[in-house]
């Protein structure tokens, strides 16, 4: 008898919680899907309004039954089945021993890629794949330069992209209006995109957590809404094309006397320059870490981790908080200006379509699926997200809804992200384990 | 004259501190001895924490002056400086009544980003540390050192690789003094030090406490609840009620003084006698 009643009310529960669902399904869905504008073919281009209540009808009773289903089996079932996702992954994922080993497995494999594609696959069919391979570095670097300001310092930086822009600008712009080669302009890139963190930062800074974020996705649109209607200096939306490719020590990669393959006596391929690119973006990227890693041993590095973990605390320590998080907010936007002019003069053409927010949050997704503040994180997510995107470009929109549901799957999965262990800087004894992520703050501005 | 207005560390005169229609502490003025245990005491909401705030920069006081005197002989005015110079520059630091450590970062990091102004220095502002120049290893592993000090001092050096967060709430306590004094403070203002702590931790705490004032001459403002800590090992005890300043004097003085009886029995002046009776402690 109670267990008919409570079976009883647990169905109606249901059927009035389904309902609910179905009723807001309908009023988004006849809006949504419901009506369609179309442009009429044959009678001119006059607009006419389409309605499609099978689609609405479709929709609403799909929200009804599952939702339906959700309810009675699982939601408002005392005793439902734990149907964690998690319970079918694999627990634990990467640890200590393991990163170590991948990490070095992947600098190996870094290393040897191209040559390895060049013995099996000979230079025509290689050049695809070190091209993705050399879109993937760029990516890594790129989180690798966000992990600093939102990994380490706890910053939540939407507008990652504007520094990627103002280093390929900037690239561009000296090249094209001076005359400066790759190598003079790299730096001078670096330095303007670090002088517009500071510019930005200064004021910004004081903000915190949303507001913050909300003022950096400000900044990014601002920087490509200038760039797309400066259009005497920039180019707008036509952007800058012919800038000059990088050479090896003066060596252009030209056929013919005094070129890279006639110095080296090898016979000309374009796949020289391609391969040059790989391992410059492979070393500007290495740099990055380099210096990364060396930051966090250092105080500043660790004054960016406090912050992370307690801005108050740090104050009370004598830490000058508003100049910590500068120097985090100008070294990130440095190293996205070194990998936007590698962007420019790898396309050799630009346009402010390249950095739109799309890009600061594909990198941020890197920076958060990777594990904040994760270094071999980054370059993981970094294969997974740009490596599949490109794989899959079969699928074409579905690549879309797809690479959603793989953020969702991982994100249950791992909520911290996929290496979601932070290693002390310092240490007394020589085996300190890992710190668990669950105790790291993830920074509030 | 008491020997705490001979010579000072900290003078604080007028101090008001208002948040809108509420004064919260309302013309304090007492000093600080140099090499003193100075107890702030008061019922709940008496404003202690919020003198402290003022003390360490976190308020702006509405009215009044804080003057630190350095041992060196500086004089620095408190209530101009902004907070995070008051800790590198006029040599104050701080714990806070609701621990604030960096729990991820383990208890020698804690430690060490404790001694971050004069690494800093030590490391050129990062590009020395960076190219590897000049005398920054050789501070580092001093700053380890002394941080291990420090966790020998407070018994915590078995636990240095341990996150913050992993610590039981005694231990925690103790590291966010230890904390405080990997700053080199000349005065240490700790809130609530002994709260939550067993009678065992309570009474290593005192020891802590005597340790520091005598072997590192750094003079203690500490706000406490426990009547039997604060007349251990206090010199000199100021009580706040209602954010104005109600007793002042050794802890013997204070103890007998009605006002405080009042102040802490919730009663007016007039009717201690009265209620003590009632409650029988005469
Ligand atoms: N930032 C603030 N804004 C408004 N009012 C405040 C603020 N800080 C403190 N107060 C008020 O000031 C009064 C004193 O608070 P304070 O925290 O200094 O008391 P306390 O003596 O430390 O008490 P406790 O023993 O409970 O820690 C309280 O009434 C409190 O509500
Ligand atoms: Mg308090």
């Amino acid at each position: 008898m109670m267990q008919a009643r409570q079976r009883d009310s647990l169905f109606v529960a249901s059927v009035k919680d389904s309902l609910g669902g179905a009723l807001v399904a309908f009023a988004l869905a006849c809006v949504m899907v419901g009506l369609k504008v179309d442009v009429a073919s044959g009678r001119g281009a006059e607009l006419f309004l389409e309605h499609r209540w099978l689609a609405v009808a479709i929709a609403v009773a799909l929200v009804f039954v599952v939702r339906l289903g959700m309810n009675m089996f699982f939601w408002k079932r005392e005793d439902a089945p734990s149907l964690g996702l998690s319970g079918f992954l694999p627990k634990g994922g990467l640890g200590d021993g393991s990163t170590n080993l991948l990490k070095y497995g992947m600098l190996v494999l870094a290393v040897a890629l191209p040559f390895a594609l060049m013995y099996y696959l000979g230079s025509r069919g290689s050049r695809q794949y070190i091209d993705l391979a050399i879109l993937v570095l760029t990516y890594v670097m790129l989180g690798w330069g966000l992990n600093i300001v939102v990994g380490l310092a706890g910053l939540l930086d939407l507008g990652y992209v504007a520094f990627y822009a103002v280093g390929a600008y900037s690239y561009a712009l000296l090249a094209h209006y001076f005359g400066f080669s790759f190598w003079i302009c790299l730096p001078l890139a670096g330095i303007l995109a670090a002088f517009w963190g500071i510019i930005l930062g200064f004021p910004v800074l004081r903000l915190r957590g949303d507001y913050l974020a909300i003022v950096t996705l400000a900044f990014g649109e601002i920087i490509r809404v200038v760039l797309l209607n400066w259009y005497e200096f920039t180019g707008g939306p036509d952007g800058l094309s012919g800038i000059p490719r990088p050479s090896f020590f003066g060596l252009e990669f030209t056929r013919g006397e005094g070129g890279f393959a006639d110095f080296f006596g090898l016979k000309y391929n374009s796949i020289h320059r391609i391969i040059f690119l790989y391992y410059l973006i492979f070393i500007m990227a290495m740099f990055t870490n380099f210096v990364t890693m060396r930051l966090r041993r250092m105080p500043i590095g660790r004054a960016w981790e406090a912050l992370r973990e307690d801005e108050i605390a740090c104050r009370a320590l004598g830490i000058n908080t508003t100049n910590t998080k500068l120097t985090a907010f100008a070294l990130g936007a440095m190293f996205g200006g070194f990998a936007g002019s590698f962007f420019a003069t790898r396309q050799g053409f630009i346009s402010p379509e390249s950095f739109t927010f799309l890009e600061s949050a594909i990198i941020l997704a890197i920076v958060v699926l990777g594990g904040l503040g994760s270094q071999v994180g980054v370059v993981i997510a970094s294969i997974v997200m740009i490596g599949g995107f490109e794989m899959f470009r079969e699928f074409e929109e579905y690549r879309m809804l797809v690479f959603g549901i793989i953020m969702v799957v991982i994100m249950v999965w791992k909520p911290r992200g996929l290496v979601s262990s932070r290693t002390p800087s310092v240490a007394l004894s020589k085996n300190a384990k890992g710190i668990s992520a669950d105790l790291v703050q993830e920074g509030h501005g | 004259m008491s020997t705490w207005d001979n010579n000072p560390v900290l003078k604080v005169e007028h101090l008001t501190m208002r948040f809108g229609g509420l004064t919260a502490v309302g013309d304090l003025s007492f000093n600080v001895g140099r090499g003193d245990i100075t107890a702030l005491i008061g019922p709940n909401g008496a404003g202690k924490t919020t003198v402290f705030n003022c003390i360490t920069g976190f308020y702006k006081p509405t009215e009044g002056r804080l003057v630190m005197n350095r041992s060196s002989g500086d004089k620095h005015l408190l209530e101009r400086m902004a907070d995070f110079k008051i800790t590198a520059d006029a040599k104050v630091a701080r714990t806070f009544q609701n621990i604030r450590l960096f729990g991820g970062m383990t208890i020698l990091e804690n430690l060490m980003v404790a001694q971050h102004n004069p690494l800093m220095v030590a490391s050129n502002w990062t590009i020395g540390g960076l190219l590897g120049l000049g005398g920054y290893k050789k501070s580092n592993v001093e700053a380890i050192e002394t941080a291990k000090y420090w966790l020998e001092r407070t018994d915590l050096i078995d636990r240095a690789d341990v996150p913050a967060a992993d610590l039981c709430y005694g231990d925690q306590r103790r590291l966010e003094i230890a904390r405080a004094m990997c700053t080199g403070p000349e005065l240490l203002c700790l809130d609530e030090p002994a709260a939550g702590l067993n009678p065992k931790e309570s009474l290593e705490l005192n020891t802590l406490l005597q340790f520091i004032r005598k072997e590192h001459g750094t003079s203690v403002l500490l706000i406490e609840h426990d009547m039997s800590v604060v007349m251990e090992i206090s010199d000199h005890v100021v009580v706040l009620d209602y954010g104005v300043k109600i007793s002042d004097g050794t802890p013997e003085f204070v103890k007998n003084d009605p006002h405080v009886i009042a102040a802490y029995l919730g009663v007016e002046d007039d009717e201690v006698e009265q209620v003590e009776e009632e409650v029988g402690i005469v």
